[in-house]
């Protein structure tokens, strides 16, 4: 765990979301699927982010601005500094044999670079519009689907599904594809197991998602 | 000396930032294991954060078979945070705390928010831990109670070594476009910025009603924050909210402090102790002292 002041390189628009991309300092990308506190400039706590590209010395990460700490994310300019601190949780386990990438909306953010790491498997991905859906050019091999079309309708059986998107979807993914990898998130203060806000329950018990998770086995 | 707030820390997660603690405190346990409240538990606001935990913790069995031997192992001093429901909940954990040599003080989690009766409930619970253990008892009082200093002499009349100061206020925030209560339970502890002046009102009213040792917490984000506890009573200091946003805080609020004490011209952030219950500096000196910081 470690946290560094580092400096904005580039916010990028994607579609509606934004790709912030700032210098990787002494950070590890970590493994896909693990996240950092981002610091929101102005606000009292950092905010959750899954990496989305590990680009040559920098970081990135897709934002979709639904509050004051994205909002402010979103506003940062090449050569403004954040405080980051990562990675952290558990991310992916990459040892699948015919990996499948599934996402819906923001939750796309962890696959693209979940998709380097597998070497670029397909993937299906559903969103809310065709402006949304403009942020699939970031998934390599990606099929893409627009309300009312949902993605659960584009998985294919036998495959090791990896999927990350809204509770519903990840229900549904679960429904179809039992021993999938599901990447959930939750408000969280900290990121480092020290607060408890973001109990989910898991096996029956509140755990810490990012502690025990992000990224959980479906049952 | 400085330490964390309870709650505010799991030092088997996070060791590294429990050892540049003086001392650790730990979660507030309970007689029972309890998950805690349902979710939604956290909302940050304007000018903190409210939270509604609902004191998720292992409950008093499972912490001293395999919580307390790994907490022991990091070699910082050990406070235990101890709730209950009834008075007789803190008197048992007690004794059961009172034979291991580990557990450097209990931090008795006394500002429960429904409580109607704070200074008898304060009395009655210390009274009942003093005859439970010879450990040092510490009680955390809440500042919501019409005379808080009525409270600590409680406290202090009971049996309590010192007082943490303060917890959580109760706050609420609705969604903004449902208009619904965020937090799962509905409202939560309001702790962050928004709790400091209320903290330096509670550690003052304590100190002069007692003059008992302090540890001041409360919205502390900085050392100068520290240092004003410690002007207001507080002889420590502990961090809560502002190591959810920098684990790293100990370190520079420690840097902050005794440089924010080197500038007024004291050799140590202790010869700050107290100062505000001193006669008002003059205009000029006032001026001089601000011209110099």
């Amino acid at each position: 765990m470690r946290r560094e002041r580092l400096s904005v390189v580039a916010n990028e628009p994607v579609g509606p979301y934004t790709l912030l991309r700032v210098t990787c300092g002494g950070l590890d990308p970590g493994v896909p699927g693990q996240f950092f506190m981002l610091e929101a400039p102005g606000r009292l706590l950092p905010r959750p982010m899954s990496l989305c590209l590990a680009p040559r010395r920098e970081l990135a990460f897709l934002i979709d601005e639904v509050g004051p700490g994205t909002a402010a994310l979103c506003r940062l300019e090449r050569g403004d500094t954040i405080h980051v601190l990562g990675p952290l949780g558990n991310g992916f386990d990459l040892d699948v044999e015919r990996p499948l990438l599934v996402g819906g909306g923001i939750g796309i953010a962890p696959l693209p670079y979940l998709s380097e790491a597998l070497g670029r498997p397909p993937a299906v991905l559903g969103f809310r519009s065709d402006r949304h859906a403009e942020a699939a050019e970031l998934v390599p091999n990606a099929q893409a689907c627009v309300e009312p079309t949902l993605v659960t309708e584009l998985i294919p059986d036998g495959m090791d599904v990896l999927a990350c998107g809204p509770a519903p979807m990840l229900d549904a993914v679960r429904a179809l594809a039992p021993g999938a990898q599901l990447a959930w998130e939750a408000p969280m203060a900290c990121g480092y197991g020290a607060c408890y806000g973001c109990a989910v329950e898991i096996d029956g018990e509140l755990k810490r998602l990012c502690v025990e998770g992000p990224v959980l086995r479906a049952a | 000396m400085l330490l964390n707030a309870s709650g505010c820390l799991d030092a088997l997660i996070a060791p590294d930032v429990a050892r540049s603690l003086d001392a650790f405190v730990t979660k507030t346990v309970t007689p029972q294991p309890r998950d805690g409240n349902t979710p939604v538990r956290i909302a940050e606001t304007d000018v903190g954060m409210l939270n509604s935990i609902g004191l998720a913790n292992p409950g008093i069995d499972r912490f001293i078979t395999r919580n307390l031997p790994q907490l022991a192992e990091l070699g910082v001093p050990l406070w235990v945070s101890v709730g209950g429901f009834e008075t007789d909940d803190y008197a048992d954990i007690c004794s059961r705390l009172d034979d291991h040599a580990d557990v450097t003080v209990i931090e008795l989690n006394v500002s429960c928010p429904n409580v109607e009766a704070p200074v008898e409930s304060a009395a009655e619970i210390v009274s009942a831990s003093r005859l439970a253990t010879r450990k040092p008892l510490w009680a955390k009082l809440s500042p919501a109670v019409p005379d808080i200093g009525e409270v600590a002499r409680a406290a202090q009349a009971a049996g309590a070594d010192g007082l943490s100061l303060v917890n959580t206020i109760r706050g609420l925030k609705l969604d903004d476009r449902t208009l619904r209560p965020v937090l799962g339970p509905g409202h939560g502890g309001l702790s962050g910025p928004a709790l400091k002046p209320v903290a330096l009102a509670a550690v003052a009213t304590c100190y002069r009603a007692t003059q008992m040792p302090i540890v001041g917490m409360g919205g502390v984000q900085t050392g100068l924050d520290a240092l004003e506890l410690i002007a207001a009573g507080a002889q420590h200091v502990a961090l809560g909210t502002v190591l959810f946003a920098d684990p790293d805080a100990p370190a520079r609020i420690r840097a902050e402090l005794y440089a924010a004490a080197a500038a007024r011209g004291w050799n140590a952030y202790e010869d700050a102790y107290a100062v505000a219950h001193e006669e008002p500096l003059s205009v000029q000196a006032t001026l001089d002292e601000r011209s110099s910081v």
